[in-house]
C-alpha cells in the first residue's frame, strides 16, 4: 500500500477535489453487466414503474463504486481504503435521454484516527438531494 | 409476516471458491468509469507492490451478494424478495482483492428487525482466500418493504 497522502499533510476539515459523475442509462446497462445485478428496475422503466418508482434508478452500488473515487484519485492507492460504508437514503434516477444525470461528490477529513488512518466523510447528492447517509471511508495515509 | 427471530446467528456454509480474473476486474473498471491503472496494467499494481492488479473497493459485492443469496433464498427464513430493497452497505478490508484470488464467502445472519412493518435483515459476509486468510468482511442490511406499504404491484 502506497498513499501519496502523507498523514501529517491533512487536518480535520482538509477538502478532498470533489467530482461530478454522469449516469445514462447506458452506464446502468453496462454496469448491470459488469456486477451481475439484473434486477429491472435499473434498466426496465415499465417494470420501475410498476413497482412504485419514478422511472428506472441506478444501482445504488454504482453510486457507492463512484463515491469512493473521491478518496481513491486522491490517494492513487486504492488498497489504503480500509473500511467503506454507506447507507442509501435515495434513488438516483435516471432518464431515458442522452443527457441522463449526474452524481456529485465532494469528501473531506471527518477525524483524524491513530496509525495515519484518517476518516473521510463523503457528500453525495443528484438533483441537488442526498442520496447516500453515513458515507464514510477509513483510509491509511503515507 | 415478521421473520423469525431464531435465524439470527445462523451461519451458512462457506461457498465454492470465485477465482477473480484480471479480464473481470478490467470490465468493472470500466464500466464504473475508473481508468487507474492499479486496476488493469500488471505492472502499475506491482509499482504499488501488489502481485497482480487489485480489484476496485466495491467490486467484491458482487461475490458476498450472491453469497447472501442462500440466507436471502432460504425458505424457511422467508424473506419475500420480491419487496427486498438495499439499505446499507459496508466493507472492512484485510486487504485488497486481487486478481488470481480463489475467494469463499460464509455469510451469517447478524440481525433481523421488523420496524414500521418493514423486515430489516443483516448479512454478515466473511471473505477468505485459499489460504484461509481473512481478506475484507462485507456487511450488508436488506430490508423487505411491508405489504401496506406497496400499491397494486
Amino acid at each position: 500500500m502506497t498513499a501519496k497522502i502523507a498523514y501529517g499533510d491533512v487536518e480535520v476539515g482538509t477538502e478532498l477535489p470533489g467530482r461530478s459523475f454522469p449516469v445514462t442509462r447506458a452506464t446502468l446497462v453496462r454496469y448491470a453487466g459488469a456486477s451481475g445485478d439484473f434486477n429491472p428496475i435499473h434498466w426496465n422503466e415499465k417494470f420501475a414503474k410498476e413497482v412504485g418508482l419514478p422511472d428506472v434508478i441506478a444501482h445504488g452500488m454504482f453510486t457507492m463504486a463512484e463515491a469512493i473515487r473521491v478518496v481513491t484519485d486522491w490517494i492513487g492507492d486504492p488498497a489504503a481504503v480500509v473500511e467503506y460504508g454507506v447507507r442509501f437514503t435515495k434513488p438516483v434516477v435516471v432518464p431515458n435521454d442522452d443527457r441522463g444525470t449526474v452524481i456529485e461528490v465532494s469528501g473531506k477529513i471527518g477525524a483524524k484516527l491513530d496509525d495515519n488512518k484518517v476518516r473521510v466523510d463523503l457528500t453525495v447528492t443528484n438533483a441537488g438531494q442526498k442520496v447516500l447517509g453515513m458515507s464514510r471511508a477509513v483510509v491509511r495515509l503515507g | 409476516m415478521a421473520l423469525d427471530q431464531s435465524f439470527v446467528g445462523r451461519t451458512y456454509p462457506p461457498t465454492d471458491p470465485y477465482e477473480v480474473g484480471r479480464e473481470k476486474i478490467r470490465e468493472f473498471a470500466v464500466a464504473v468509469g475508473d481508468a487507474n491503472p492499479v486496476y488493469t496494467d500488471p505492472e502499475a499494481a506491482k509499482a504499488l507492490g501488489h502481485s497482480d492488479v487489485i480489484a476496485p473497493p466495491t467490486f467484491v459485492f458482487a461475490i458476498t451478494f450472491a453469497a447472501a443469496g442462500q440466507v436471502i433464498a432460504d425458505p424457511q427464513l422467508g424473506l419475500d424478495y420480491d419487496r427486498v430493497v438495499h439499505g446499507d452497505q459496508k466493507f472492512a478490508y484485510s486487504r485488497p482483492v486481487r486478481a488470481g484470488d480463489r475467494l469463499s464467502v460464509t455469510s451469517t445472519i447478524e440481525a433481523i428487525k421488523s420496524m414500521a412493518g418493514n423486515d430489516i435483515l443483516d448479512v454478515r459476509g466473511e471473505v477468505h482466500d485459499e489460504a484461509g486468510e481473512h481478506v475484507v468482511t462485507a456487511w450488508t442490511k436488506l430490508v423487505a418493504r411491508g405489504a401496506a406499504e406497496e400499491g397494486k404491484a
